[in-house]
């Protein structure tokens, strides 16, 4: 179980945050909707995890690529979903799974690092805002009370904020300098060589703590621990997982595979791990952006700008792939390479937390992304 | 006072908090002329290549009476032995030499590995100390450049032992003489001759080559490494005009010029048994007869004296002069030199006939070395240094300097080819690199606990240059120990 001494606090809440310390008893907050965010660092290719199948340039694009899905769950009439994704497609079949495609941050560089910086501050450019949108969001739910938690050894950009965020790591992760790496990260924004130099390291440091470890065991331990936490009456009730192994730029049919293996893991161990709270849970899946529509010379994609997002849980309304599709032949790629956006992913993500935590979905949009507070959260993603 | 600044860091190793601030920068490093030490007290106990060359020669010894008490069995497993003279028809004469004659040969070599290790562990420690407490870093900087410029590259097992003698006695008393004197010291140092193989050189045509070639038995020749490096990286500089030919001629006028008693020194017979190893030593019997012709000048056929005229010529040379100017340009006023600079420096070279002091005080009078922007990424080993010094360390554990800068990616003395490790950013300024410097400071600040105070530190380490971004993320770090890891890889730490 938990250890405490891997506890990390950051805020005096924390602690009680996680129910851990029984002398502190808190009230139950007002909300019981549980809202969880996987972000996947370093870019996942969209199209061959919901690939568009059905799309007539999609094969000659993607060659080999194009036989992962020949035995794939047909979604729709377009897409198909990555075989690897087992539970997921159980979901969706159960109408719990939501899909988003050709959806895009504001972001349009192709710097990870700057890329996640803007999905997870939720501004129109890397560093534009200070804080997440995940912190902001604390701001706005029904019950003052809810608390946020961050299943890795260091809070994520997304849930720093003036709001007490926890979080908890297992063990086995390196948590020492975690801090200071965040620091050294700031220290360096304004160093264009530092800066470049810095976000490759994190980068790779990241790529060893990714979901595809141990066969996917990792992953579904970390699914299971999310939901630990989550669950209890007085647990927390926003968590944050990070996963990384997404920048796939060769060997990709393997890797993906692996990888999409272990999200499948974890997003199943953390549905069995709530148990009946399934009903007020929501998953959100996305990525910093997406990767190049043809396949590289090295078996595998590079940056790109639109990918995938996931929604899933036991109030939402799935079973559907929302997209307005911009085709994969090459005239209708974005900069002759990318799949191109043709949603706003923070319209996706304010609408998601908009109806599944009952806010006013303008008052969600203003304060999760405020730089885009004039483009409408898309509604009807719950029941 | 921004060119302070400069002076302690560009120029100097970095500040110590002990230390006072110059107030006259140019005059400070000017006096480090006179205040620069050849031999400091750091290195006082360090063992000299004479000693180190006797344990060598004592080890060589050994082996050889192991390998002759093993028997005829043991010598032919152990020494080279010609194929032909192994019956095929007794295949058990390959055998390895009996188990204790085996494990005495191992415990032997065990030894001799330890013992230079334990003079390259000691050399390594001295330098650092040297750097960490001497009152002229800008003329340790000069020592560290030259080492670098005259590489040689502790791998063997010969060269681990005597690298650190190499920079005590051919770089360190030249450092402020002329050219030509540091090129002849390293030119005839054992650690170079055996490095680039030229102790090995024979002349094919010379009295010992002849005498092999007689036997038949096998062939021994000119090796060109030494005499191509001296043209290529020691002097004139690489695409300079010389061609293959003057390398071979020059290579033929080298021969003789070796070092007794080392196994990689002297061949065999041609030994000179009344020297002390370790000594360098012209062999006559080696050097191949006759007049050379180098870069188009003529070299009558002589002794010590016609390789010595070559050098002499290249020590003067214009290209040296530019390939010196452009180097030293490079490491003070950035990875791109600039031309003016450059030309300042060649012609204070050419026109003192390499007095490195008037080459140092043109480099001195060079606006373009005191430019305000960072001009270089600090190596590994200026990092060190630089962390070390502004800790307010006055020695370290030689075991833990080697280890950080092996982790650091540039092991002392141990560039692994002769061109020396590369002075350019690209080299160093990599992401896992940066990576390494951030757990190391926090590693040391670790170390440092809460004695020293980074708010105040900083300011006194870039006088006047301290960045408000470095400042507001000291200030706001979450314990001193982290603001001092903030600062040791803050950006103008890591540059200079």
């Amino acid at each position: 179980m938990i250890d405490r001494r891997t506890l990390i606090r950051s805020g005096a809440a924390g602690l009680a945050a996680l129910g851990l310390a029984p002398r502190l008893a808190f009230a139950r907050a007002e909300t019981d909707k549980r809202f969880v965010f996987i972000i996947q660092r370093g870019a996942a290719d969209g199209l061959h995890t919901l690939a568009p199948v059905g799309d007539p340039a999609f094969a000659s694009l993607r060659g080999d690529f194009a036989q992962d899905f020949a035995s794939a769950p047909k979604l729709d009439a377009t897409f198909a979903l990555h075989p690897s994704l087992a539970t997921v497609a159980e979901l969706y079949g159960q109408k719990q799974a939501l899909f988003a495609h050709a959806v895009a941050s504001p972001y349009r560089d192709r710097s990870h690092f700057d890329g996640q910086n803007v999905l997870e501050s939720g501004g129109a450019s890397a560093y534009q805002l200070k804080d997440g949108w995940l912190n902001r969001m604390l701001g706005v739910l029904p019950s003052g009370e809810a608390k946020a938690i961050a299943v890795s050894a260091t809070i994520p950009m997304a849930m720093r904020g003036r709001r007490d965020v926890s979080s908890y790591a297992p063990s086995a992760l390196p948590q020492a300098s975690d801090d200071l790496l965040s620091r050294v990260s700031l220290l360096y924004q304004g160093d264009s060589q530092l800066h470049g130099l810095w976000s490759e390291a994190l980068e790779t440091r990241q790529l060893t703590s990714d979901l595809a470890a141990d066969n996917g065991r990792n992953a579904a331990a970390t699914g299971a621990l999310t939901a630990r936490l989550l669950a209890p009456a007085d647990g927390a009730r926003i968590a944050m997982i990070e996963t990384g192994g997404w920048d796939t730029h060769s060997g990709e049919r393997g890797r993906l595979a692996a990888q999409l293996k272990g999200l499948d893991a974890l997003v199943g161990a953390l549905k069995s791990g709530m148990g009946p709270a399934w009903a007020d849970t929501m998953v959100l899946v996305a990525t910093e952006f997406g990767r190049t529509a043809a396949v590289n010379g090295t078996g595998g994609t590079d940056h790109g700008t639109a990918s995938a997002a996931m929604l899933m849980g036991g109030g939402v309304r799935g079973g559907r792939v929302l997209a307005d599709w911009p085709g994969v032949a090459p005239a209708q790629l974005y900069e002759n390479r990318d799949l191109r956006p043709t949603t706003q992913l923070d319209a996706f993500i304010a609408g998601a937390v908009s109806s599944h935590f009952g806010v006013e979905p303008g008052r969600t949009m203003a304060t999760l992304f405020p730089v885009s507070k004039d483009t409408p959260a898309l509604s009807g993603l719950t029941i | 006072m921004v060119t302070a600044s400069i002076a302690l860091n560009r120029f100097g190793l970095g500040a110590r908090p002990d230390e006072p601030v110059p107030g006259d920068p140019k005059r400070w490093l000017l006096d480090q002329f006179a205040a620069y030490q050849p031999r400091p007290p750091a290195l006082a106990g360090l063992a000299g290549t004479v000693q180190i060359a006797g344990q060598l020669a004592a080890f060589y010894d050994r082996q050889a009476r192991l390998r002759q008490e093993a028997g005829p069995r043991g010598r032919r497993a152990t020494a080279a032995v010609p194929a032909e003279t192994t019956p095929p028809s007794l295949p058990g004469t390959a055998q390895p030499p009996p188990a204790p004659a085996r494990d005495a040969l191992q415990q032997s070599r065990q030894i001799a590995q330890q013992q230079m290790r334990g003079h390259y562990l000691a050399a390594v420690g001295a330098r650092t100390a040297a750097a960490l407490v001497t009152p002229a870093p800008f003329a340790e900087r000069l020592v560290h450049f030259w080492a670098n410029h005259f590489a040689v590259s502790a791998d063997k097992l010969e060269l681990t032992g005597l690298a650190g003698a190499f920079e005590a006695e051919a770089i360190r008393p030249h450092v402020f003489g002329r050219f030509a004197n540091m090129l002849n010291a390293v030119e005839r140092h054992p650690a170079m001759l055996v490095y680039l193989d030229q102790a090995q050189s024979v002349g094919p045509d010379s009295a010992y080559g002849r005498q092999v070639a007689a036997r038949g038995r096998r062939t021994v020749g000119l090796n060109e490494n030494l005499a191509r490096e001296i043209l290529e990286l020691h002097t004139l500089g690489v695409r300079t005009g010389y061609a293959q030919g003057d390398v071979t001629e020059f290579a033929r006028a080298m021969t003789g010029w070796t070092v007794a008693g080392l196994r990689r020194g002297l061949p065999g017979r041609a030994n000179v048994a009344e020297l002390a190893p370790g000594t360098f030593v012209f062999a006559a019997a080696l050097h191949q007869p006759g007049a050379r012709t180098v870069l188009g000048r003529a070299y009558p056929e002589g002794g010590v004296e016609q390789a010595q005229a070559v050098l002499d010529t290249l020590a003067v040379h214009p290209a040296t002069a530019a390939h010196v100017a452009t180097k030293l340009a490079r490491h003070f006023a950035g990875d791109t030199p600039p031309p003016a600079m450059i030309e300042r420096l060649r012609a204070a070279f050419l026109k003192s006939g390499g007095d490195l002091p008037t080459v140092y005080r043109a480099l001195i009078d060079s606006p373009e070395a005191w430019a305000p922007a960072p001009a270089k990424f600090r190596t590994p080993w200026e990092w060190s240094l630089a962390a070390y010094r502004a800790l307010g360390l006055r020695q370290v554990q030689p075991q833990a300097a080697v280890g950080l800068l092996n982790q650091l990616g540039q092991a002392t003395w141990r560039p692994g080819q002769p061109v020396g490790y590369e002075d350019t950013a690209g080299s160093w300024a990599g992401p896992d690199a940066l990576m390494r410097r951030v757990e190391a400071a926090e590693r040391f600040a670790t170390r440092a606990g809460a004695a020293l105070d980074a708010r105040t530190l900083a300011p006194r380490l870039f006088p006047a240059a301290l960045s408000p971004a470095t400042a507001q993320a000291i200030a706001r770090a979450e314990s001193p120990g982290q603001g001092l890891s903030l600062l040791l890889v803050a950006p103008e730490f890591l540059r200079r």
